[in-house]
């Protein structure tokens, strides 16, 4: 462990041996497609695909109707709502699904689609969350009767008031997390193949969390468990995005037993990219309390959070606004309050998703951004602002006011550390001089602390099904092991890590170790893979799997050398007697014992499950500088410099840790500058292929540079955190600060996401500091 | 639409093999590849040629696959990610890759390692800018890019090495 070994995963992918879901080709193999709304909000009168079936290929066409008797024109989601698979009365968004139209061929299927005749009775629209609860909008979800999806708060509303009340310095802004979209480069899809004779399914899916869709499958089709197989090949990207059950599977499920024909559903990006989960579309409104002096006081947010037309987050059941009580963030605050109310809209479900680890992002943003809006506030450095109100290392374990208790964490070390790297007060001098000469320069700073490992079971369920994860270890009698896990990588790399954890626990080479996720048939029970939970919970896993294995290992151990249990001791890879190191057996030798040589009263074979429920979260950290440029003349931003110190705890494989924080920068930079799925009041959406939705290339992605602390978490078997979505919850706030604080000296207090040339601009000529051709 | 659904008959060398097919006009080159031919390393990432998954040779110029109808290339050579390795030997492009984790989710991958030989038999000592500028109709989501052209250098240098090593001989 620790060390940066290549991955055994990437063989078959440069070699173009990958097996994704439109790869697997079955004989007599039909193509689903679908006809979409043009309306994003319309009863529908009537559908005639009389054309669609008479066009030759054309094998079965399915409408909502069909799928009421089966009860599965609608399913539930995973935040105890239901969603609509097709619609029968009327359309709640645009490019919903509304017609399946089963064909030959892809080609086929999509001449298919533009026959079929579909007459809509538009209705007035609802896109703006705020607008939606106002009394008299139109209503999204008769079935609800009201927009408002819940509410939620957390901390102590009155003690808080008081707080803010006797406050020297309140600052307050409105920030709005953008609507985005994952847009992992493989869209979603899935083959769905009936056999009619032993009434079973198999579904090779996109899916993040293969057991549970099982379940949930059980449960709403009524074909027993033991009758469902789903096989998550690999995944191109999964982000929180294929978490979901999106329509396409239930139809193409569907088409399968009514055609008797396995059948393929592979999104286009222009149908995924408007239809599929998006995440944020978060709207804030937060204040920060502090003394004069600097020191914070309390945070306060109302949000409001847009969840389209189905109320369907992927979030832990007991949390519907995810895990944004975080929002306290790395500082030791003596009050808060936060509370968040939920829309129905007409656009398509989703919430989290996206890196984010179920809406830390948006905890995080706010708080960040907010200290910024405060160091500018009383004139005082960012850093020198965090410095002053960090939780001090010597207070972890730390119960923040809204109840977590953070592991551990060395904020101020995290911070040193960017700020040395960066050479950052060299940098405010440049920037002082560059004032001067009228040039836009900024420094941004975030020292966000991130949850994730989700989750402790007394706390953390999906639809009841608590959150622990699995790790199942076979040993051969050769020595070689082959190990099943319930998460589910999509390009995680955890065919390496986790053969890494086990080498590390019973000495056994990485090579000789296979990892296999994502066949409900094979691998152990579990919740899957997202919210950076996969190291905290089956990492964890595969550590207590392999010392049940050793334990078992003593014992054959014992009896090849004639020694008593408790006179052996393990050192990777082998026992030996203690005080003779000659008298050894190694793993391989015991292994081959297990099935050769067993003793009396021990079971033959080696192998051991482990279902790890976590005592607690993780929390990792960090802090990250930006350094940006902007142009005068255009409003382009440019960011010269950043740079990312993490603390994940104790690495297993640092190349793949930094390529995880890489990848999150990368999309915390999209998110800052880039993307945003949008709505006119119609329902139109803009940003709905990648011709309009930008997403970075290598031209404009920074160079990122990145250090790290260790601060193991003192819980996890070995020390380990979890990493993947901290750069997207952290790198935001960083982004944003450095624009704002270019920006600053023309007095522009804030900017939301994102950040384009022309709201730069825009907001520069509104000073009158715009250069203007 | 029947018209188009009359079929053509081409003629085309996919990594070195020849291959006869009877296809419709409108049939792309990428699902020729991936269906007719069923070599599937080559993926779809979008239907706007934004994102290059899908990216191949055609008569050496790196071209989307799924921007080119499979009739255009009759006659022509085509090269695509199951192409590179040799005899069982890495193109030094895989090797980068593989060794310098210039991919997670492996998706884009494919399609960016041709994007990257295109470049390296144009410009065989590209600059870190000139790399990025060569990469940039491959979107990768995964990887923030950095590993990506790390991966390329390393293979321009490996290439580099070894045509070194050829000429030496001639000497």
């Amino acid at each position: 462990m620790g060390h940066g070994v290549k991955r055994k995963e990437d063989p078959r992918f440069i070699q173009g041996k990958g097996n994704y879901v439109d790869d697997v080709k079955l004989p007599g193999m039909l193509f689903l497609d679908f006809v979409r709304s043009p309306y994003a909000h319309a009863r529908i009168k009537s559908i005639n695909a009389d054309k669609a079936k008479a066009l030759p290929g054309v094998v079965a066409v399915l409408t909502g109707k069909d799928l009421v008797p089966l009860g599965l024109d609608w399913i539930p989601t995973l935040s105890s709502d239901k969603m609509m698979v097709l619609p029968t009365e009327k359309v709640v968004f645009q490019m919903q699904e509304v017609v399946g139209i089963v064909a030959e061929d892809r080609y086929t299927a999509a001449d298919a689609v533009s026959l079929v005749e579909v007459e809509y009775e538009p209705l007035p629209a609802v896109t703006n969350p705020m607008k939606a609860l106002e009394p008299g909008a139109p209503i999204v979800r008769p079935d609800k009767g009201t927009n408002h999806v819940f509410h939620w708060e957390v901390g102590d509303k009155a003690a808080t008031e008081k707080l803010f009340s006797g406050a020297d310095v309140v600052v307050k802004q409105e920030l709005y997390y953008p609507r985005i979209h994952v847009s992992y480069m493989e869209t979603a899809g899935c083959v769905a193949d009936f056999d009619q004779v032993r009434g079973h399914l198999t579904l090779w899916m996109t899916t993040q969390a293969p057991h549970a869709v099982r379940t949930v499958a059980a449960l709403v089709t009524k074909i027993p468990e033991n009758n469902i197989r789903i096989i998550s090949p690999d995944i191109g990207g999964g982000f929180g995005g294929k978490v979901y059950v999106y329509p396409g599977y239930i139809v193409a499920a569907v088409a399968s037993i009514v055609t008797g024909h396995p059948v393929k559903w592979i999104n286009d990006r222009s149908d995924d990219q408007p239809s599929t989960a998006f995440g944020r579309d978060w709207h804030m409104t937060a204040e920060l309390a502090a003394k004069k002096d600097g020191t914070m006081l309390g945070v306060r947010i109302k949000t409001v959070s847009d969840h389209g037309a189905f109320f369907g987050d992927a979030n832990p059941s007991k949390f519907p606004a995810g895990l944004f009580s975080i929002c306290t963030g790395s500082y030791d605050l003596k009050g808060g309050f936060a509370e968040v109310d939920g829309a129905y809209t007409n656009k398509p479900l989703g919430g989290i998703t996206y890196r984010c680890s179920f809406r830390v992002t948006e905890a995080v943003y706010a708080i960040e951004r907010m200290v910024d809006v405060l160091a500018y506030k009383i004139g005082m450095d960012p850093t020198d602002l965090r410095m002053k109100n960090f939780i001090p290392s010597n207070k972890f374990p730390y119960k923040s006011i809204f109840g977590w208790t953070y592991d551990s964490g060395n904020y101020t070390a995290a911070l040193k550390k960017a700020m040395d790297k960066i050479g950052y007060w060299d940098l405010r001098k440049e920037q002082a001089e560059k004032r001067k000469k009228g040039e836009l320069m900024g420094i941004g700073v975030s020292s966000f602390t991130e949850i994730v490992g989700a989750g402790p079971s007394a706390q953390f369920d999906i639809l009841g099904i608590k959150m622990f994860d699995s790790a199942e270890i076979r040993i051969h009698p050769t020595g070689k092991a082959i190990a099943r896990f319930g998460t589910k990588s999509q390009g995680q790399g955890h065919e390496t890590t986790y053969a890494q954890i086990i080498a590390e626990e019973l000495g056994l080479p990485i090579e000789d170790i296979t990892v296999e996720e994502g066949d409900t048939d094979t691998a152990p029970y579990g919740l899957g893979t997202y919210a950076s939970r996969s190291t905290p919970t089956a990492g964890a896993a595969a550590a207590m799997a392999s010392r049940k294995i050793r334990d078992k290992a003593r014992k054959l151990a014992a009896h090849l050398l004639e020694a008593r249990e408790e006179d052996l001791v393990w050192e990777r890879g082998k026992f030996y007697v203690k005080g003779s190191p000659e008298r050894a057996k190694t793993i391989q030798d015991i292994a081959f014992a297990a099935y050769t040589n067993h003793p009396p009263g021990v079971e033959a074979g080696l192998e051991a499950v482990d279902y790890y429920d976590p005592p607690n979260m993780t929390f990792p950290f960090g802090s990250y500088i930006c350094v940006v440029d902007i142009d005068r003349g255009t409003g382009q931003p440019k960011v010269r410099r950043f740079v990312a110190v993490d603390d994940c705890g104790n690495i297993i494989n640092p190349l793949i840790v930094e390529g995880q924080i890489h990848g999150a920068l990368a999309m915390g930079f999209g998110t800052s500058f880039l993307e945003e799925i949008k709505y006119d009041e119609d329902g139109n959406v803009f940003g709905a292929n990648f011709m309009d939705y930008l997403i970075p290339t290598a031209v404009e992605t920074p160079k990122w540079e990145t250090e790290k602390t260790t601060t193991p978490s003192p819980h996890h078997p070995f020390g380990a955190k979890g990493v993947g979505e901290s750069a997207t919850v952290g790198s935001p706030a960083a982004f944003v600060n450095a624009v704002v604080d270019a920006l600053s000296q023309g007095g522009i207090p804030h900017i939301d996401m994102p950040l384009s040339p022309w709201k730069i601009w825009n907001a520069l000529k509104e000073k009158g500091l715009a250069m203007e051709a | 639409m029947e018209g188009g659904k009359t079929k053509m008959h081409i003629a085309v060398t996919l990594n070195g093999k020849k291959y006869d097919a009877d296809v419709e006009p409108r049939l792309l080159l990428v699902h020729f590849i991936r269906e007719n031919l069923g070599l599937t390393g080559t993926h779809i990432g979008c239907d706007t040629s934004n994102c290059g998954a899908c990216t191949v040779l055609v008569d050496g110029k790196a071209v989307k696959s799924c921007t080119v109808l499979a009739v255009q290339t009759n006659g022509k050579e085509v090269l695509t990610v199951e192409g590179l390795a040799k005899g069982g030997k890495l193109h030094p492009i895989q090797e980068g890759f593989w060794e310098k984790h210039g991919l997670q989710c492996g998706f884009c991958t494919p399609g960016m390692m041709m994007a990257a030989y295109a470049l390296l038999q144009k410009n065989p000592s590209p600059s870190e800018e000139e790399i990025r500028r060569g990469i940039s109709g491959n979107l990768c989501r995964c990887t923030g890019y950095v590993k990506i052209v790390e991966s390329i250098q390393y293979a321009a240098d490996k290439m580099m090495m070894a045509e070194r090593k050829m000429e030496v001989p001639a000497k």
